[in-house]
């Protein structure tokens, strides 16, 4: 959302929606990755994570991104001192 | 901003084609193959087609167009020779026919033939290496040969694109055709085909001002796919084909002057999207303001 749309309180424009739902979807599409795949594989990941350091599940992240560089998965796992 | 008037290249010329004053062009026989997709149905794959083809015959080049969607034929009407088909592509998949008694020549353009789907039968009818073989026999007879798909992903868009050296897909900027459109280069890949490009279809320049219609920008960054034409929506096209006329012998199409880029586009030659600039410039200006 740009500043002009943010000072004048507009709506997004109905192409940026688009557009974003579209890469949303074609994830999955290409894929095979559903929300609720995700969702499991998240936990997954942080169960076996914890099992060797300290993290801050509060703060974990796990997303599918579209890129220049193509589709990729990234996890933001925070970790606590000990 | 002012309305941009959208004139292409040929603005100069008088709206009757006199074809012994276009560039003449030494046909070499090559015969690329190039089958016209887009998953999604309607998006202009069969007007692209007659379009194209008709504007590279008019460029001197011998061009046969195959209409592959059995069953469904329907670039014999846009085409306007309907009431000349004797013979179609099953009959010369099952051996019924000789190839070239399968061939209707437009009489209208030099060099442009038409090879029509049989309407009375289904996808079934033919397979994919009886199309390769067709097409294998087509190649030293002709320098393009264009394959208009049916919609889908099965058989007949398979049969479709068996003997394709290039695919060109057809999109509009829509949620749904762009899906479609990624699902079908998916598949493009999985079988090999490598040389596909992108044509966007309907593209209204004002919606997309306005931020209501995705532009080429987010259509190319999504499908990451080489584009090569661009195609306004135009009523010209509504009208040519109720006459059974190419819409690019026209000179007062926007639409028209998109389809002969492509045919030029397709020979060899960089040509500027003409729409596409005046996009871009809009861009440039959306992001003065935001900062």
């Amino acid at each position: 959302m740009n500043i002009i749309d943010r000072l004048f309180k507009r709506p997004r424009k109905s192409k940026d929606i688009a557009k974003e739902r579209l890469q949303l979807v074609l994830v999955q599409d290409r894929f095979r990755l559903s929300p609720e795949l995700l969702e499991t594989l998240k936990n997954e990941l942080i169960q076996v994570i914890t099992r060797h350091v300290d993290v801050d599940r509060g703060g974990i992240e796990v997303e599918l991104t579209h890129g220049a560089t193509g589709d990729a998965l990234i996890a933001n796992i925070p970790l606590k001192r000990r | 901003m002012g309305e941009t008037q959208i004139r292409g290249e040929g603005e100069t010329l008088p709206d009757e084609i006199d074809t012994v004053h276009l560039k003449q062009e030494e046909p070499t026989m090559s015969g690329r193959v190039i089958t016209i997709t887009s998953g999604k149905g309607g998006v202009g794959k069969t007007t692209a087609t007659a379009n194209i083809a008709a504007a590279l015959a008019l460029r001197g080049h011998r061009v046969v167009a195959i209409d592959t969607d059995i069953g469904l034929r329907n670039l014999d009407v846009v085409m306007g020779l309907e009431n000349r088909i004797v013979y179609d592509l099953v009959d010369v998949a099952e051996g019924q026919c000789r190839l070239r008694q399968a061939l209707i020549k437009d009489k209208r353009l030099a060099d442009l033939y038409l090879m029509p789907a049989a309407q009375t039968r289904d996808k079934s009818a033919v397979s994919p290496a009886d199309m390769s073989r067709i097409c294998d026999e087509l190649r030293p007879q002709f320098d393009y040969i264009l394959l208009d798909s049916p919609a889908g992903i099965e058989l007949g868009f398979r049969n479709a694109i068996a003997p394709a050296d290039e695919v060109l897909i057809v999109t509009t900027p829509e949620v749904a055709a762009v899906r479609d459109a990624d699902r079908i280069i998916g598949l493009l890949e999985a079988e090999e085909k490598y040389d596909h490009k992108l044509i966007i279809n309907r593209f209204k320049l004002g919606m997309v001002r306005r931020g209501d219609m995705l532009d080429t920008a987010d259509v190319l960054e999504i499908l990451a796919v080489e584009l090569i034409g661009l195609v306004p929506e135009d009523e010209h096209i509504i009208i040519s084909t109720n006459r059974g006329m190419p819409v690019i012998l026209n000179h007062n199409s926007p639409a028209g002057q998109a389809f002969r880029n492509i045919a030029q586009r397709l020979t060899g030659e960089d040509v500027p999207f003409m729409v596409i600039k005046e996009a871009s410039l809009w861009q440039r200006v959306q992001r003065l303001v935001r900062r």
